[in-house]
């Protein structure tokens, strides 16, 4: 009896002892992204495809990376709360999180708790701003980036009258008011605006009158998800797209393919990855593809995941492993002081404030005869360098650029 | 006469016949909803997911068996149909003698496990369908741009309610219906098969749900979420008409769609609350509806 009990306490001892034994040579990851919801398609199962992408590739260099996978369910405190329990059990680094308002509460523990935010789902240009941190780093698009590609571009391309459809709550204003000024700074004006309530609005014929009165050349959405998908199909429908160019401020390949090019032809977009743009980011599509789900190219959140884990495993290697898992304001410090280099987004670097740098393109979709095949969408209209794509650090308020 | 309450005018008559159009699909789907509270007292939340099903069909039939929306708009609401009159059979004629409660809570469980079965399978950024060619373009009215297919959504939609209306106000069967919602054992005493026909009358409010979902195919993104997107406006719709009301639901589709339409002018940022806000003075006034009794 008293053997036995013995034996159960050891047992318990060794039980206890080996997730701190795992902890100790192992790197975790988790990828917090929208599991069930709206952006499940352009995130989701794609996010956790490629973080276990990077993370097969850089095996052999002995690192034991262990990477899990959590549905925020695009609630902040769902989010936090998983955030939390992640890195009270030793996850050291979470990536992805799609939806600004979970973002910028993981931004808000992962700096409490010193630990690494790799963040390259989330819109709002405040992670690299006001609410920018020494453990975060901000990798794929904000706002600020695709208000300037689209809203600059268009304009100067002569869509110099623009109306707004705006999705009425904090991104859809503020996507809006940064698109604006961009316009306004090309020599275009704003013809006129409306705002419909969030996300209870299906029908936008109505607006699509008002936009046909204004006599506007663009057509910009101030909008996600469906109801872009919803605005750009009734677009089609009530003959916009003859007589106005239309511009989804953000928009991405799953909605492309949502409408099919039928509907979609002659959309511009902004997106710094696509999977066809060139050999590099072909050759990364090949690799990862078998792991994707339904055997889809990845997306550019996607492949920000990839990129950015990626970043982070070398960084974590150059460093040493004990050192990366003590603070995760070194470990994002690193990364910053290394130059990036990988197939998704090419050589590029992280600043000061978080944001990473890389050339964003300004693409317009094929038409059912241009392309040549599946997933085959899109044509470049544009490239906005690196160095001017973003916002300057400068124009930000991040505190870590003023120290 | 040019500007109306600040409006120019042409632009107010677009968006009356505007408004007309969302009411239809307002009253088409409500329709279907006073159909099942009415004759069966089940508060059908599996609706939107229904409506759901209907567009997701059509879409099947187009893209795996390479049938077309005509046939579509036939099959889907058969083979959606069906399914209701299996759910019916199954689970929900366990529940009409309980309290509406219960039925209320199964059939909203139905609805959310048929909408997350479609986005495991289908993704949620949804499937692209197109107009029929046939009625593709637009007309122009001088004061604005008519989508053909908007003026056949009209039509059907006004064709559906009235022989809705006429088969269950009019029609020998309609009256076996009418009466076994009131006194059940009674009708069957008569040799009526109460049973069978509330199940049918189950399928027959299905089947409209889906109906809708075929129409609102080629104008609103087809994908899992998008009857839940729509239903609760749908049944504010209904809660105006009065319960279980086929004429007040009709006729609340229409007039909501109007209000909403004119509130997409003057404030847009209120055009979701306005129908809410309708609702509440409504009940106020009249608890059982425009169109109930109470």
């Amino acid at each position: 009896m008293l053997t036995e009990r013995r034996t159960l306490l050891t047992g318990a001892a060794a039980l206890a002892a080996m997730p701190a034994r795992a902890q100790a040579n192992t790197l975790r990851i988790g990828v917090m992204t929208d599991m069930s919801g709206t952006y499940r398609d352009p995130t989701g199962p794609g996010s956790v495809a490629c973080t276990e992408q990077a993370v097969a590739e850089f095996q052999g260099r002995g690192l034991t990376v262990e990477v899990l996978r959590a549905d925020h369910q695009n609630r902040p405190d769902v989010g936090s709360n998983i955030a939390r329990q992640w890195f009270d059990q030793g996850v050291d680094a979470i990536v992805d999180v799609p939806t600004s308002s979970v973002a910028l509460a993981i931004n808000q523990i992962a700096r409490e708790k010193n630990k690494v935010f790799l963040n390259s789902g989330a819109a709002t240009s405040d992670l690299t701003g006001p609410a920018c941190s020494p453990n975060t780093v901000h990798w794929t698009y904000d706002t600020y980036m695709l208000a300037k590609s689209t809203g600059g571009a268009l304009t100067r391309a002569g869509g110099d009258s623009w109306f707004f459809i705006t999705a009425d709550y904090a991104f859809g204003h503020a996507l809006q008011r940064d698109t604006a000024a961009f316009v306004e700074a090309a020599g275009g004006r704003v013809a006129g605006a409306v705002r419909y309530p969030f996300p209870a609005t299906t029908d936008f014929s109505s607006f699509m009158v008002q936009a046909q009165a204004s006599r506007a050349k663009v057509l910009g959405l101030a909008n996600a998800g469906t109801d872009t998908l919803n605005t750009i199909k009734q677009a089609r429908e009530f003959g916009l797209t003859s007589r106005m160019k239309i511009a989804g401020l953000l928009l991405s390949m799953a909605e492309v393919h949502a409408l099919g090019l039928e509907t979609a032809q002659g959309l511009v977009l902004t997106e710094p990855f696509y999977w066809n743009a060139n050999d590099r980011t072909r050759a990364f599509t090949t690799r990862v593809r078998p792991r994707m789900p339904n055997g889809w190219p990845p997306m550019q959140i996607q492949a920000g995941c990839y990129a950015v884990t990626t970043h982070y495993l070398k960084a974590v290697a150059d460093m040493g492993l004990a050192a990366a898992k003590a603070s995760g304001t070194e470990a994002v410090a690193r990364m910053k002081a290394m130059p990036t280099d990988d197939d998704a987004f090419g050589v590029g670097r992280i600043r000061a404030d978080g944001r990473k740098i890389h050339p964003t393109y300004l693409w317009e979709v094929k038409t059912p005869r241009e392309s040549t095949g599946p997933w085959d969408y899109y044509k470049l209209a544009a490239t906005t360098p690196a160095e001017e794509a973003f916002r300057p650090q400068a124009e930000g308020g991040c505190a870590l650029v003023r120290s | 006469m040019d500007e109306i309450f600040g409006i120019p005018a042409p632009l107010l008559f677009g968006q009356l016949l505007l408004g007309l159009i969302n009411g239809a699909f307002y009253a088409l789907l409500s329709l279907g909803l006073a159909v099942i509270f009415g004759m069966l007292n089940v508060i059908n939340f599996s609706h939107g997911a229904q409506f759901m099903l209907g567009a997701f069909v059509a879409w099947m039939l187009l893209e795996w068996l390479g049938i077309g929306y005509w046939w579509a708009l036939l099959l889907a609401p058969v083979i959606v149909g069906a399914f209701g009159i299996l759910l019916e059979r199954t689970m929900i004629a366990r529940l009409y003698k309980l309290d509406h409660l219960y039925g209320l809570l199964l059939t909203f469980g139905l609805g959310l496990i048929i909408e997350g079965l479609a986005r495991n399978e289908f993704g949620s950024s949804g499937l692209p369908y197109r107009i029929p060619p046939e009625l593709t373009g637009a007309w122009d009215l001088g004061f604005m741009f008519m989508p053909v297919y908007r003026g056949w959504v009209v039509v059907v939609a006004v064709v559906m309610c009235l022989a809705t209306w006429l088969v269950i106000e009019k029609t020998k069967i309609g009256s076996y219906l009418r009466a076994a919602t009131e006194n059940p054992a009674l009708v069957q005493a008569f040799g009526v098969n109460v049973p069978r026909m509330m199940t049918l009358t189950y399928g027959a409010g299905v089947a409209l749900a889906a109906f809708a979902g075929v129409l609102a195919a080629p104008i609103y993104s087809v994908n899992p979420q998008m009857g839940s997107n729509l239903i609760i406006i749908v049944f504010a719709v209904v809660v105006i008409g009065g319960m279980g009301s086929i004429l007040g639901s009709v006729v609340t589709g229409f007039g909501l769609g109007i209000v909403e339409g004119l509130t997409k002018v003057w404030y847009p940022e209120a055009s979701s609350t306005v129908i809410f806000v309708v609702m509440a003075i409504v009940l106020l006034a009249r608890p059982a509806g425009l169109f109930g009794r109470s």
